[in-house]
């Protein structure tokens, strides 16, 4: 098993850049595009799922030997389900602001294909330890990538950061930021600094 | 057969614990959440209506009527109900007060919307409005319904029953005018029927 011999380091910060979910493997675009208009509903989002990630990574690679291959992806998706509904009612319960700003988009974390592609690709062929790391790298990098994307749009859009003013009363905000465009252009922007990044990276 | 009693069984076995799970984890959020909701309907309720006690409950002509009463006095302070109905994008759905006559708005509330942002959300807060944001909804505040409430597209309002539409987002503006102008003229007769 050569993979076995990835450090657990490496395991990690794999999730933050070299296959990171939104910037590398462009997984998961739905959400991101829609609910980072903000850099809060983009953090709350990214917390959000990750939970979701987290849990169901534990108990499908708990089961792994258990769930037959035949129905494994029927049995994942109502364990994920299971994890989207009870972080749903969570936020409905105790942050009813937030989970009114990202309306449909919490339940509809049960179709993100960052969590069912971790699960397919990782979870049901790795031990607890090792899918809990690649879950939280996983995770953080998808956190990482709403937040980024949230604060810039903000920033341009509202002229705020998580409702901080930062700009002042001199500058007109662009609407558009706030605005699916805006979604497009920054994440756009985004990926093609990710993609130079790493040229320059493999160059050095 | 073996290994589909297998799946029958592991499938079965998931999903009924998924269900125990949510059923208990549904009653532990379910009183949260309705205490919330009960929250922002008495917000919403007491931002339309002047001071009031307490307020009644009442199904009329399929409103829903809150009707806001002071202790010791049998004439009520004002009705709210809510309205609903077709904006530039979606549906509108607002909070309206009115005085117990049904000849003016004691105020407005818009409850939920998804006009286009920065233009059409101005009928909740404008935020280029430096010394109001809330002027459109405040706007309506002791606006006279008889005949019906007039937008006004560039002009200033004169008449007791005309107010200023949100430049560039004329169509959200008239929505808003005309979810109020037709339900409240079509409360105001089952209201006026039963009390």
């Amino acid at each position: 098993m050569a993979k076995k011999s990835i450090s657990l380091s490496k395991e990690f910060l794999k999730g933050l850049w070299d296959e990171n979910p939104v910037l590398r493997m462009l997984l998961g675009l739905c959400p991101t595009l829609a609910v980072t208009n903000s850099a809060i509903n983009g953090l709350a989002m990214g917390l959000a799922t990750t939970f979701v990630l987290l849990s169901s990574s534990v108990i499908i690679s708990l089961l792994r030997k258990v769930i037959p291959h035949q129905v494994r992806i029927a049995g994942y998706i109502v364990i994920i389900a299971t994890f989207v509904t009870v972080a749903d009612r969570y936020m409905a319960a105790f942050l009813p602001e937030i989970s009114k700003a990202l309306g449909p988009y919490v339940p509809l974390i049960v179709v993100n294909c960052v969590i069912l592609g971790r699960q397919e690709a990782f979870a049901s062929k790795n031990g607890v330890g090792r899918s809990i790391i690649d879950a939280l790298g996983m995770g953080s990098g998808f956190i990482l990538v709403l937040l980024v994307l949230g604060s810039i749009r903000e920033l341009f859009g509202s002229a705020t950061i998580f409702n901080l003013q930062i700009l002042g009363d001199w500058f007109n905000p662009w609407m558009i930021m706030i605005l699916p465009p805006g979604a497009f252009l920054t994440l756009g922007l985004l990926i093609g600094l990710g993609n130079w990044l790493n040229e320059r990276k493999v160059k050095i | 057969m073996n290994k589909t009693a297998k799946m029958v069984i592991v499938l079965t076995v998931i999903t009924a614990l998924s269900g125990a799970i949510l059923s208990t984890w549904d009653g532990v959020t379910k009183p949260k959440i309705e205490y919330h909701k009960l929250q922002a309907l008495k917000a919403a309720i007491s931002d339309v209506l002047p001071p009031y006690d307490n307020y009644e409950e009442k199904d009329i002509n399929g409103y829903k009527v809150y009707i806001g009463k002071i202790d010791g006095s049998t004439q009520p302070v004002g009705i709210a109900f809510k309205v609903e109905g077709s904006g530039f994008q979606g549906n509108i759905s607002i909070m309206v007060g009115v005085d117990p006559s049904f000849t003016s708005i004691t105020g407005i509330k818009v409850l939920e919307q998804i006009e286009t942002p920065g233009l059409g959300t101005k009928i909740v807060e404008d935020p280029s409005n430096k010394s109001n944001i809330f002027w459109f909804p405040e706007q309506f505040t002791d606006v006279v319904i008889e005949p019906e409430i007039v937008v006004l597209k560039n002009k200033i309002p004169q008449k007791p029953n005309e107010v200023q539409a949100i430049s560039g987002a004329t169509i959200s503006s008239k929505a808003v005018v005309r979810i109020l102008n037709d339900n409240i003229q079509n409360l105001k007769e089952s209201y006026k029927s039963v009390n």
